[in-house]
């Protein structure tokens, strides 16, 4: 029998593609020699990682003296990125899991990428509070175990909640990840040209046979994860700004907090999948399977999102107007006007006014342009935590406490550093792993043959007559 | 050791049509391999297993009930902090970390029970040993009928899967 291409009509996958050719196409990425831009990455980030290593040790060794925090501002560059990272974390978790419960067949091409981008962004943002703590050997007083001294933790706080928030999300995203990764493992064990990688990917892959019973189940157990995998990125950042809003320091106490945060979320998550996917699809020539459809859909969450973090900004300065609170005016008004102006105009220039361009089909349709405003939406994002953190911390209620921040050389050193060892993480995961889910492709080039056969009116090549886009 | 017999279909399609016949004509032990999950095939092969949902509805109910416990236990009996008279059964401060421990409980749970339901890790199966084995994860669906069904007879049974359209191979240990 002929085998059918699925092109056409469906752009989800373009060019003259067969099952063989798609798997080929995809398990290249990981068999071939790694195209040249790739080098300039994972050497860009494996430098990045050593100088977060000397950054870290830096400050274990010479003490949280070497960073810039002061009182107030005791939360300085450390917990902007820990919430910047969490949130560029979450486009991951969103595009695997809740776009399994609506169905969408967009995200196949996507959620393999943007899982790995989850694990490393949380990795790095679980590091920012560790080392915070300045003894990190002493990091497992805070999860709750019987121990001599008879203390336990202060479950009524949101710190508490950060912990195992944090650590849940950790743990199912790296489970997710790896449960979506057996099917395409047993792939690549099965094409192993050396008895070595045959071996590795034979003992990741746990044996996986592919037989039906087995797919049952793991479908079955695939999309129960993801269901749940949804509220918990929902409730993460949301615990992540009660950290915040279960403070009284202005600018921090109020209750749009988790909305607040939960699009931003969204919103910087899907611009840095953007930021990644536009240079990997060149790079790797996956054009056919990230097709232009799936940008243009990413650039309107993005918006979607967007938009929601903007309405939120004009809603703080009506709050502080409505409320008649002093301090909060006085706030808003130091945000306006105060020495950290430039950071607050510039995020409401970027995540208010250069997102707008997303509107325009012609300006989503370039990719260089959505490349820029993907990157340009991070910065935006970046700014408004520290808006948020430490434009809010160094002017609370006493005149005589406000004090400013000036990072120091280790703090930005363990910033550019985390952004090292994101993209050397990812490059390296992409060296061994295939960075676009195989069976998954193929499953989608299944269904979308089928819906195809639909639309000719033919019968479709189904039993009992059942709705065969029916997940079980 | 004969395993079984193993018949390679083009299309996820012809193998839905050929597992009702074959199991019209009498064989029970039959196992599957697809490169991605096909719809019906578990019903069309008798094998559909429902306990997943249930399974992971007790996980999260365990869950619930220990993480919300946990917290009650260790604010009222075992650590309790009077903080500016707040009640020490704050019920409502207790659910984002109950909730947690709930997806955590279903997650970790639901892995292990996979595995163990699908019979995981395994080093070694004698269908990955054939030939046509390796496109059974790329384009090819493969029907197993396996030696020990009592209705198995190699010569007779090689010829009636041949007649459903299949390509047939041995499956040997």
């Amino acid at each position: 029998m002929e085998p059918k291409p699925a092109s056409g009509d469906s752009a989800l996958i373009q060019g003259e593609h067969t099952y063989e050719t798609l798997s080929e196409k995809l398990a290249a990425v990981v068999e071939k020699p790694p195209p040249g831009a790739w080098w300039p990455v994972f050497l860009i980030g494996g430098l990045g990682a050593a100088l977060l290593l000397y950054a870290i040790l830096v400050t274990f060794i010479q003490g949280l003296g070497t960073w810039g925090i002061n009182i107030p501002v005791g939360w300085g560059f450390d917990i902007v990125h820990f919430v910047w990272w969490i949130g560029i974390g979450h486009a991951g978790t969103l595009i695997s899991a809740i776009l399994v419960l609506m169905r969408q067949d967009w995200r196949d091409s996507l959620n393999r990428l943007t899982e790995v981008m989850t694990l490393f962004a949380v990795l790095c943002a679980a590091l920012y509070p560790l080392i915070h703590m300045g003894r990190a050997q002493n990091m497992y007083w805070i999860f709750p175990y019987p121990n001599s001294l008879g203390i336990w933790p202060q479950f009524k706080s949101p710190l508490t909640w950060d912990v195992l928030a944090i650590m849940t999300y950790l743990t199912i995203s790296t489970l997710f990840l790896y449960l979506g990764l057996i099917p395409d493992l047993a792939l690549l064990r099965e094409r192993a040209q050396s008895r070595f990688t045959r071996i590795l990917y034979g003992v990741l892959s746990l044996g996986w046979t592919g037989s039906a019973t087995h797919w049952h189940r793991y479908r079955a157990a695939y999309v129960l994860l993801a269901g749940l995998a949804t509220p918990v990125v929902i409730s993460v950042h949301s615990v992540v700004s009660l950290d915040f809003a279960y403070g009284v320091i202005p600018g921090w106490h109020i209750t749009v907090f988790p909305p607040f945060f939960a699009s931003g979320a969204i919103y910087s998550g899907f611009a840095m999948a953007l930021t990644l996917i536009i240079p990997l699809r060149k790079w790797y020539r996956l054009e056919d399977v990230v097709t232009n459809r799936h940008l243009d859909w990413m650039a309107k969450v993005m918006l979607a999102s967007g938009l929601g973090v903007a309405y939120i900004y004009l809603l703080e300065i009506f709050i502080a107007w409505y409320s008649g609170e002093p301090f909060e005016i006085r706030q808003q008004l130091w945000r306006f006007s105060g020495p950290y102006a430039p950071y607050y105009w510039a995020m409401m220039l970027i995540n208010v006014g250069v997102l707008q361009l997303m509107w325009f089909p012609r300006f989503r349709h370039n990719l260089w342009v959505l490349f820029i405003v993907s990157i340009l939406a991070n910065v935006g994002m970046w700014l408004e935590r520290f808006v948020i953190v430490i434009i809010s911390l160094s002017r609370d209620y006493l005149p005589s406490s406000a004090h400013l921040y000036h990072p120091t050389w280790v703090d930005w050193s363990l910033y550019l550093g985390t952004l090292g060892f994101f993209l050397f993480g990812i490059a390296l995961f992409i060296r061994f792993f295939p960075p676009i889910a195989v069976a998954e492709m193929l499953h989608l080039l299944h269904k979308l043959r089928f819906h195809r056969h639909d639309k000719q009116g033919g019968s479709p090549p189904h039993r009992d007559g059942q709705d065969p886009h029916t997940p079980r | 050791m004969l395993h079984g017999l193993a018949a390679y279909f083009e299309t996820p399609e012809d193998l839905l049509d050929a597992v009702p016949k074959v199991r019209a004509a009498g064989y029970r032990y039959l196992e599957a391999y697809t490169p991605f999950p096909v719809e019906g095939l578990v019903d069309a092969l008798g094998t559909r297993d429902e306990r997943i949902p249930w399974i992971a509805f007790t996980l999260g109910a365990l869950g619930a009930i220990g993480g919300f416990a946990l917290q009650a236990w260790v604010q009222v009996a075992a650590y309790p902090l009077n903080i500016g008279g707040k009640p020490l059964l704050a019920w409502p401060a207790y659910i984002p970390i109950t909730f947690e421990l709930t997806i955590l409980s279903i997650t970790l749970g639901l892995f292990v029970t996979l595995l163990a339901l699908n019979g995981l890790p395994l080093s070694y199966h004698p269908v990955t040993r054939t030939r046509g084995y390796r496109r059974a994860l790329v384009d090819r669906f493969v029907l197993v009928v396996e030696a020990r069904d009592p209705r198995f007879e190699l010569s007779e049974t090689r010829r009636f899967l041949e007649e459903l359209g299949a390509a047939v191979e041995e499956v040997r240990d």
